[in-house]
């Protein structure tokens, strides 16, 4: 039996694990809930890492560096925004493109940061909570963008079922016709969700060049961009799917990574491939039931749209 | 200046073209990661510019910087041969079979492949004995540890790997035979994220000195971040741990790299097979940290002393497998042969090694 304390260490890095994840995921939710299919998410996250990182380096503020990670990623994003939405560009190709456009520059951009060292965000220390046995570590033992996840995670839910404007988005993401024929702007919203999900990418990158691994690397997201966008189909574009989802690939991988460490005889390759057998597994058993992805896909998804169509 | 993947081919041609005189000795270099401020690629970029110090303006150096092996790295190397470079150092195992293809090509131009095993006439192969360096690593940090638990987090399970993780154990347990060590294979040569959740699992497991096969800093971050301690590789990376790093087991490619160039201007070169450590000076180890004890330096000047001198081997028995077997009787040495084929853990290291099944 593993001890108490290697769960809570566990539990823990399952948490740090999802948590890049869980932002860049949301965004890209928001962005395929619109209609909307952006593959740049990757680029998107290297953007926000390397601006986040330059941000702490520049001014000494973790707070600045976060916010310099969400202003790139949007302003990165508005590029495939422009793209795609007003000059009908196809969003499959603009999304890859965006991709290794933002792996190109961050590494540009990151040249003269490598091997700057920057205090990281730490994990909360609350005397007397923290301390509490077992459930302190758990619940105030996060740094502070664990709790923000959180907070974006319930304000997207909400957003999405509990408000009009995500009805509007919704409905523009399922029938842009009809939206247009009610009167809204079916390009004005998509901009709106395209520009959040980039503003979640970027700091869902700043996570890793400022919390997870305190430091600027080239291409130090070493694929979770396309993890996150796998994220938003496995969760059948569910808010709270997403972020179970997101902390399931990331359990997986640090249960791998323990179950070598503690001497279990399991093939490391096998380890490696475990989170991504569950998504396919996971998802397999969701499409069982085909109606109900339909009923939760945006219907008019990557489908470009032009007012005067 | 440096360019993107992408821009590289054209880009590269274009720098060439102009500034070069004809009597000048054109070197071209092709390097698989960008090169950083530490790791693989970093080091022989040291040897790059080691060479442009020293013959100054008789040779002119071009290198290309992350190139995918395969059909890629292939397109670099003709395109750096085509352009005139008369020496070429392919610096990644995975450019062999492009290497050998175009050395075919261009049989005037001399090749120098890292790592590899397939010559040529116009085609060296060069390695560096690292084992020998993460001996005396190991020797640190088997006198570092208090918990006798020592974590590594590796990549993939070859034998350059595997080799690496064996004479570090036996190097740790040759000054304290207690110590135990623990393996957490990344499957990733890169990957800052796991490697740093791998460092903090051996961690979180009693492990209080790290050791790394894998290429980002994020071990030795981890180690610094919960106050234990790490060894570095490729490079010195205590600048992400000044008070965890131990020292680092580095490569060393100027001297190697210096006296190929001297034999290409005398005409001297010739199709080789290197496999240099600490005597030729290809491998050496980096500063120590402040936790290093002056035992311990003692103990590593004399390893090093008798390694040179060829007193001492890592691979020398009497050595055990992970079962116990007697694997190299007392009185002999492992061949190189042998060396470069390990696919077993020896004693004192916890856990399979994953099969290659």
């Amino acid at each position: 039996m593993p001890e108490l304390e290697t769960i809570i260490a566990i539990a823990l890095a399952t948490v740090r694990a999802g948590t890049p994840l869980v932002f860049a995921a949301l965004g890209e939710l928001i962005t395929e809930k619109s209609g909307v299919l952006n593959l740049g998410v990757e680029g998107m996250m290297l953007i926000g890492a390397v601006a986040g990182f330059a941000g702490v380096v520049v001014t000494g503020s973790i707070a600045v560096g976060l916010i310099a990670a969400m202003l790139a990623g949007l302003l990165i994003s508005l590029i495939f925004g422009v793209l795609t939405l007003t000059l009908q560009s196809n969003q499959v190709a603009t999304g890859l493109a965006l991709t290794i456009f933002g792996i190109g520059l961050s590494a540009f951009v990151g040249l003269s940061y490598i091997g700057t060292p920057i205090k990281g965000l730490q994990p909360i220390d609350i005397p007397g909570l923290t301390d509490i046995p077992v459930i302190g570590p758990l619940i105030f033992g996060h740094d502070l963008l664990v709790y923000a996840s959180l907070l974006v995670f319930a304000a997207v839910a909400w957003f999405l079922y509990k408000t009009r404007g995500g009805l509007i988005l919704r409905a523009v993401g399922e029938s842009h016709e009809a939206a247009h024929a009610l009167g809204y702007s079916v390009i004005g919203i998509r901009y709106l969700a395209v520009m959040f999900g980039g503003a979640m990418s970027g700091l869902g990158g700043a996570y890793l060049s400022l919390a997870y691994t305190p430091q600027w690397a080239e291409n130090m997201t070493a694929g979770r961009g396309w993890i996150a966008l796998a994220l938003v189909v496995f969760a059948t574009w569910r808010p709270a799917r997403v972020v179970l989802g997101a902390w399931l690939f990331g359990g997986i991988t640090i249960m791998g990574l323990h179950l070598q460490a503690s001497g279990f005889e399991i093939s490391s390759h096998l380890i490696a491939t475990l989170p991504y057998l569950a998504t396919i597994l996971v998802l397999v058993l969701i499409s069982r039931d085909a109606t109900k992805i339909r009923l939760n896909a945006p219907a008019s998804l990557g489908k470009p749209f032009h007012p005067s169509d | 200046m440096n360019f993107r993947k992408t821009l590289m081919a054209a880009a590269a041609a274009t720098l060439i073209a102009g500034a070069v005189q004809a009597e000048d000795l054109k070197i071209g270099f092709v390097y698989v990661s960008p090169i950083g401020d530490a790791g693989w690629t970093y080091q022989h970029d040291l040897a790059r510019k080691a060479l442009e110090a020293k013959y100054g303006s008789k040779i002119k150096t071009t290198f290309v910087e992350s190139v995918a092996e395969g059909a890629d790295a292939e397109r670099v190397i003709r395109k750096l041969a085509q352009d005139g470079n008369q020496l070429i150092f392919t610096t990644s195992f995975g450019y062999m079979n492009p290497t050998v293809k175009v050395a075919k090509q261009f049989p005037k131009t001399h090749f120098e492949h890292a790592t590899g095993y397939k010559r040529a006439k116009n085609v060296s192969t060069y390695l560096a004995r690292f084992y020998e360096g993460r001996y005396l690593t190991g020797i640190v940090a088997g006198k570092a540890t208090k918990s006798n638990k020592i974590g590594y987090v590796a990549a993939f399970p070859i034998p350059e790997v595997v080799r690496g993780i064996n004479a570090f154990t036996i190097g740790a347990r040759s000054v304290n035979p207690n110590v135990e060590v623990n393996v957490v294979w990344t499957s990733s040569w890169y990957d800052p994220g796991k490697e740093r959740e791998a460092a903090e699992t051996l961690m979180s497991q009693g492990a209080d000195v790290l050791a790394q096969h894998t290429d980002s800093t994020a071990v030795v971050q981890a180690a610094e971040d919960k106050g234990k301690f790490a060894v570095g590789y490729h490079s010195d990376m205590s600048k992400y741990g000044p008070k965890a790093h131990l020292t680092a087991s580095t490569h060393i490619w100027t001297p190697y790299y210096m006296s190929v160039v001297d034999a290409q201007m005398n005409g001297k070169w010739q199709s080789s097979n290197t496999w240099g450590g600490l005597k030729e000076g290809m491998v050496a180890l980096s500063d120590f940290g402040p936790a290093v004890t002056e035992e311990t330096k003692a103990l590593v000047q004399k390893a090093i002393d008798e390694i040179k001198a060829g007193k001492l081997h890592p691979f020398q028995g009497p050595l055990k497998n992970q079962a116990g077997e007697k694997v190299v009787a007392a009185g002999k040495t492992m061949s190189d042969d042998e060396l470069l084929k390990m696919g077993y853990y020896v004693e004192g290291i916890i856990g399979e090694l994953p099969k290659k099944n």
